[in-house]
């Protein structure tokens, strides 16, 4: 892709916030490669710093065997998240907000000290962490239908829609990361469950691997950023009305619901 | 052609079992079998095995997932029966030359300090009855071709038992929340899934009640010291001969089983 191309698809992104969502970037620019949506992904974040954004962390995502097997990847993938999507426990969501969205439980990491890649090992990844938080992640895709690619995701930031943090830290030496249990129920049913070994073996990894991606990009994590490391449990959908439950073990539970809207 | 009835049924499974073949469901060729008549060849299916010497040591239950429950017609686990002959010690491989398409499944397993009989057992009772908890697995291995079957073969074939093992960990439940105790399973090193005790029927405890109280309109009650399969936690992942099936919970230690 040429530099007028990364542009244009940045822009129908963009204009899929507001509007309809796009068909499949790989269909459109055919020779579209992971690089080129990054530069993409990166384009709207420059369009939203610009409008007055902050970032205020990252997402890893792909971090499932399930979903790399699905589109033929042995990587996870990051976005950024902006301060706007960053969404208060018992503040409801607006389903006018997304397109499709879907609920993802994670174990939200806040940073006390930078931590720049790369080469940053488990424990450079364990030293930055301050605390964990519970965390309820709605991504959501700007491309029709969930109809994507790996490129067509890093383009659309990864997929990311909002994210709700709890606001109980816990320390990470009191918690095994990769054993920490997770039930996620909608309307009181339990539709999935899990443990943060579904994260890349343990939701540490998906740190120490965004901290070295991003490092060999020339960007460093910062203290006060928060980095949402990936589901516990599958993505399960979720419509007008939809009231969220995550359960953690030691961290407790997370509640965000989807508002009902007027007929 | 002979014609089909509970012997029957429990002949076919029998020889399947012990020659170690497959067969196709058996409610293609038996129109009125039902989940009843299931029960009664699952029942006579365990008084041969106790004839021949196998003692009964306790229960394992199936199909605890609810959506697994939608899509069979169902509203609570199925019960099957445990004998000795089932036990894997620690460290002994699955015997694959025994065994037709073996998988294996995550559990939390039981043992029970005190009988349980239903009807009216709730959850809160069945916990009551609870001795030890324990991490555990089971080997599954269905006498239908491709584990596929309607709800009276499963019945019939005991639920797919085939061999279990226990952990080495002993806990009390009141010290445990088994809705958030999870589970890794990794196969040969990888993690191939993860759940937690809600996975079973929203609680294990609720899966036992809900057997409890299947086995007593059936008769039967769980018995002090017996053991009980509370249900797969994951999907069944299959063994293959020199693979190692590990599963790690938070709180119930590890285990393993390879194919022998």
């Amino acid at each position: 892709m040429d530099a007028a191309e990364r542009r244009a698809a940045a822009e129908s992104l963009l204009g899929a916030y507001r509007g309809q969502p796009i068909g499949p970037l790989t269909q459109t620019y055919r020779g579209i490669t992971p690089e080129d949506a990054y530069v993409i992904q990166q384009l709207q974040v420059e369009r939203w710093k610009a409008d007055g954004r902050v970032i205020k962390g990252h997402k890893v995502g792909l971090t499932a065997r399930v979903m790399q097997r699905q589109l033929g990847v042995d990587q996870p993938d990051y976005g950024h998240l902006m301060d706007n999507m960053i969404v208060l426990e018992g503040q409801p969501l607006r389903m006018s907000d997304f397109v499709s969205p879907k609920v993802e439980p994670e174990i939200a990491f806040v940073l006390g000290s930078s931590v720049v890649g790369p080469g940053v090992t488990v424990p450079d990844a364990i030293s930055a962490v301050d605390y964990v938080l519970p965390a309820l992640e709605i991504i959501d895709s700007r491309i029709a239908d969930w109809r994507i690619t790996l490129a067509d995701t890093i383009a659309d930031n990864a997929s990311s829609g909002a994210v709700v943090l709890g606001s109980r830290p816990v320390r990470l030496g009191d918690l095994d990361l990769r054993l920490t249990g997770c039930v996620l129920s909608v309307d009181g049913q339990v539709v999935g469950t899990g443990a943060g070994g579904a994260v890349l073996g343990s939701p540490i990894h998906a740190l120490a691997w965004l901290a070295n991606t991003l490092g060999r990009l020339g960007v460093g994590l910062e203290a006060g950023q928060v980095v949402i490391p990936g589901s516990l449990t599958a993505a399960h959908p979720l419509a007008p009305g939809s009231v969220v439950t995550a359960t953690f073990a030691h961290l407790g539970t997370l509640t965000t619901r989807m508002e009902r809207v007027a007929q | 052609m002979r014609q089909w009835t509970v012997d029957r049924v429990v002949d076919e499974l029998s020889a399947a079992e012990a020659e170690r073949r497959d067969r196709g469901p058996i409610t293609d060729e038996y129109p009125d079998f039902d989940l009843a008549t299931a029960y009664l060849a699952q029942d006579r299916l365990i008084e041969r095995k106790v004839a021949s010497g196998e003692t009964i040591i306790g229960v394992k239950l199936g199909l605890t997932s609810r959506a697994k429950q939608t899509r069979m017609g169902i509203d609570a686990p199925l019960t099957a029966w445990l004998t000795d002959a089932m036990v894997l010690p620690a460290g002994e491989p699955a015997p694959m030359a025994r065994l037709i398409h073996p998988r294996v499944e995550p559990e939390i397993v039981f043992v029970l300090g005190e009988d349980l009989a239903g009807p009216g057992v709730t959850a809160a009772r069945a916990m009551q009855a609870v001795e030890y908890v324990y991490g555990g697995y089971e080997v599954i291995d269905s006498r239908y071709q491709d584990f596929k079957f309607k709800l009276p073969d499963v019945v019939a074939d005991n639920a797919s038992a085939g061999r279990f093992g226990i952990g080495p960990v002993a806990r009390s439940p009141h010290d445990i929340d088994l809705a958030v105790e999870a589970c890794l399973l990794d196969v040969d090193g990888e993690i191939v899934d993860t759940a937690t005790g809600a996975a079973v029927q929203g609680h294990p405890a609720e899966a036992l009640a809900l057997a409890a109280n299947g086995l007593g309109r059936r008769g039967h009650r769980l018995k002090a010291g017996w053991i009980v399969l509370t249900g797969g936690m994951t999907d069944a992942v299959f063994l293959n001969p020199g693979s190692t099936v590990s599963v790690h919970f938070t709180n119930l230690g590890s285990t393993s089983v390879s194919g022998g």
